[in-house]
């Protein structure tokens, strides 16, 4: 059940929605966006296994973050993107104490490699080079009420963006890497007992399709995320969640964007988000506000990321 | 343009690096073959546990080594050795780290397993996992830490005995071992001066794989998987020929009935208890003014194994353990000491440090883990490999360890169950705790218990290493205090009341021959 927070914080919370590595616009080149966001999701309800199930020991399990966001134009076709999340958990029963803490640095290199330009449409194809890192100690082993996973990743993510006059889709799909977790004993039964404190951690692929409407002032799009882990083993019955769970997530949400036109360079987000299937992950339903703000490093104008370019 | 292609070559090729670091080679894949420094050729006059005499059971002549069928027993082992494949290598270095251990190890496997509480029943009531149905739901056993440390102490004590009644023929009967009787037999593992009639290594297959029947009956087929494998990996070793493996399993076997007959009889079926019997222990700590433990689980779950506080004892007599054992009562739920002590667990709720979390996790052992008698048998077996012991020495320390690890569980049970101490928790709701609360009274620390009784048996076994194991036994009981489980006292208490249970082992051990 840890996990499935962990999930939830992780990865569809922070990195499905905003002004993220999922989507398929890029700052021109030395403009900064800089935002943070802040996101609560829960859920009372999760899969042990296959298994639908709540637990009265734990209630409603919560967590809210607080993101910091940058993108920066390296040039008009390379983006730089970091998230900094701070996260505290919470579960409403039982006794086990809830969590909060910095958690994983992500950075990421998106990259346009390839534009095709039609009469009315534009097709774009982008890959996006990511890694993270924890910046703290935080126990992965306390799911699901650990802050996060504790493990290195690196991923490779590829990406196809079409855009007709304002209407828009855009697919990726991402392979992640993750390193080995550590933890604070030297035993630990996965589907057999292991002697060690490392635990080798499954990869895991994401698929991310959204689409819909985009303009110089909004932004109004449906995302669907998947989240597969390659690998991994079931919570048994009754069990604990444990850091290399097979957890799988299938999520839907909606993402607002809105540029306003009274301070130049300053935009909001607020998105929605529902988990409507899952293994080894709670049944989440969460949304995230923000504010971002475009700092301009040259002496040009500014300008709006969400424009198509060309 | 190029530096992306740059980037993204670094990239993949990063990534490519670290995906290869990604396999762990795990701590008893490292244990050494056993070689004893001495080969004990004495232990056939230990004194045993449940066994009257060394020889109670009998265990028939063996054939000639100039007989044929010996012979034929010969060509057995080089067919064997004719391939020697690397899986066959890899079987016969993990045998041949030792036959205790290994069996040790296997049990730690399946109390691990198995150590998941049931799921409740629609009407909140919580199902009881039956022996005579072991593979539905909820699967038996619960071996939770009491169940595991009995399962432990009968595993452990059954191989010394059935070492001993091993080593006792071996002196008899001298056989040589098949290395000694054909050279042309390839020994695949250090040589045993010992004679290999009967197999000290099928003894302890036999007589564990019968105890490891009766307590994971739902685990048959894996266990006879592991003898198999075992006997298999004595006569490619070119260790054993089929006669004394046979002999040793026949004579293991023989000896696990007594220890079979005795775990069907020391009250461990009844500590479940009934409704009426757990309604009453809330009612009598009530009738003395102060406040009964009551489950923090919803739905609340019976308290677990009430009733484990009486079964029999290894070490000494149930008189004893009520009269020289059982702690003194908790502090007054009513008393300033105990206000003093709730306190001081509110403040390890709200400041623990990551230092302190990762003791708090360490010796947690909690869920899904070999509980804190498997900790300590992971520790023990970790140091016994480095001593080179015999098998039948290493039997009788893991007895010793473990006869006092269950006798702790049984006088931390009837202490938890005779004060019926509430949890910090249950008094103050703003106790949250970085572990699972355990479904049980507080009083003592079941951790501390545990940790004071191996910690004085392993100091005995192994003196240079005393100062440590007590350090370990308070860090494992203070690791209760940090994780805002148990009140100072429980550990305190639970560290005095294990030295006591672990003092018994020692006098054992001081005069059962093997000094």
């Amino acid at each position: 059940m840890k996990k499935i927070l962990l999930i939830l914080i992780i990865f569809l919370t922070t990195k499905s929605f905003a002004q993220t590595e999922m989507d398929g616009l890029l700052m021109e080149k030395n403009l900064f966006c800089v935002g943070a966001t802040y996101g609560k999701t829960n859920w009372k309800n999760y899969w042990e296994g296959t298994l639908k199930r709540d637990n009265q020991n734990l209630g409603k399990v919560s967590s809210s973050n607080i993101m910091i966001n940058g993108n920066y134009g390296i040039t008009s076709k390379l983006n730089a993107i970091f998230t900094l999340p701070y996260i505290k958990t919470k579960a409403s029963a039982g006794q086990l104490a809830g969590q909060k803490g910095i958690q994983d640095f992500s950075l990421y290199l998106k990259w346009v490699g390839y534009t095709k330009q039609f009469k009315k449409s534009i097709l774009k194809g982008i890959l996006v080079g990511g890694a993270s890192v924890p910046l703290t100690k935080y126990t992965p082993d306390i799911l699901p009420l650990s802050i996060g996973l504790q493990s290195k990743t690196a991923s490779i993510r590829a990406m196809v963006d079409f855009q007709q006059s304002n209407w828009f889709g855009t697919a990726s799909g991402t392979y992640i890497y993750r390193g080995n977790v550590k933890l604070d004993r030297n035993t630990y039964y996965t589907t057999e007992l292991h002697y060690s404190n490392m635990v080798q951690m499954p990869n895991a692929t994401n698929i991310n399709i959204r689409g819909g409407y985009r303009s110089e002032t909004w932004i109004i799009e449906a995302i669907a995320n998947k989240w597969i882990t390659n690998g991994g083993f079931d919570i048994s019955k009754n069990n604990v969640p444990f850091v290399s769970n097979k957890m799988d997530a299938t999520t839907l949400g909606l993402h607002i964007k809105y540029e306003t036109n009274f301070v130049d360079g300053l935009s909001f987000v607020a998105d929605g988000m529902k988990t409507v299937s899952g293994r080894n992950v709670g049944q989440t339903s969460g949304f995230i506000v923000g504010a971002f703000y475009i700092m301009d490093f040259t002496k040009k104008k500014k300008t709006s990321s969400t424009e198509p370019k060309k | 343009m190029k530096k992306i292609f740059l980037y993204i070559s670094i990239f993949t090729a990063i990534t490519t690096l670290n995906a290869c670091k990604k396999s762990i080679v795990e701590e008893n894949e490292r244990y050494q073959l056993l070689n004893p420094t001495r080969p004990d050729a004495n232990a056939g006059t230990w004194r045993p546990i449940l066994l009257t005499t060394a020889n109670e059971f009998a265990c028939p002549t063996p054939i000639a080594t100039t007989s044929p069928d010996y012979v034929l027993q010969l060509n057995e082992i080089k067919s064997f050795q004719n391939d020697i494949t690397p899986e066959k290598r890899k079987l016969v270095n993990y045998w041949g780290a030792g036959a205790v251990l290994r069996w040790n190890e296997i049990m730690r496997e399946l109390v691990a397993k198995h150590n998941v509480p049931p799921y409740q029943n629609a009407d909140g009531t919580y199902p009881i996992p039956s022996a005579n149905n072991p593979l539905a739901y909820p699967t038996f056993p619960f071996s939770n830490p009491p169940y595991a440390a009995r399962a432990y102490a009968y595993l452990s004590a059954a191989q010394y005995d059935a070492c001993i009644a091993a080593y006792f023929y071996k002196n008899q009967y001298n056989r040589n071992a098949p290395f000694n009787v054909d050279g042309n037999i390839q020994t695949l593992l250090p040589k045993s001066t010992l004679p290999s009639f009967p197999s000290e290594d099928a003894v302890v297959m036999g007589v564990s794989a019968e105890l490891l029947k009766l307590l994971f009956p739902g685990d048959q087929d894996y266990i006879n998987q592991k003898a198999e494998e075992h006997k298999r990996a004595r006569l490619i070793a070119g260790a054993n020929v089929r006669s004394d493996l046979d002999a040793g399993e026949a004579l293991g076997k023989l000896v696990a009935t007594k220890f079979i007959a005795r775990a069907r009889n020391d009250r461990a079926g009844a500590a479940v208890g009934t409704p009426a019997i757990w309604a009453a222990l809330e009612a009598n700590t009530a009738a003395t003014g102060e406040i009964p433990w009551i489950s923090q689980e919803s739905p609340k779950r019976p308290g677990m194994l009430p009733l484990f506080g009486r079964v029999r004892t290894f070490l000494f007599d149930s008189l004893t353990m009520v009269t020289s054992i059982r702690p003194s009562a908790p502090p007054s739920t009513s008393s300033p000491q105990f206000a003093t002590e709730l306190a001081e667990v509110l403040n390890y709720s709200k400041n623990i440090t990551r230092e302190q979390l990762r003791i708090a996790h360490f010796w947690a052992d909690g869920i899904n883990t070999y509980t804190p008698p498997g900790h300590w048998n992971y520790i023990a077996a970790t140091d016994f490999v480095q001593q080179n012991f015999s098998e039948a020495r290493w039997a009788r320390n893991m007895a010793l360890l473990n006869m006092s690890l269950m006798d702790a569980a049984i006088a931390c049970w009837d202490a938890k169950y005779f004060y019926f101490n509430p949890r910090p928790s249950q008094i103050n709701n703003d106790i949250k705790t970085v572990t699972g609360l355990p479904n049980f009274p507080a009083y003592i620390s079941g951790h501390s218990t545990f940790s004071a009784a191996a910690a004085t048996v392993l100091g005995y076994v192994i003196p240079a290493n005393a100062t440590s194991y007590n350090a370990m036994a308070k860090e494992a009981s203070e690791s209760r205090l940090c994780g805002a489980i148990h009140f100072r006292s429980d550990c305190e208490k639970g560290l005095e009341t294990g030295n006591k249970v672990g003092s018994y082992a020692v006098t054992r051990g001081r005069t059962d021959g093997a000094e």
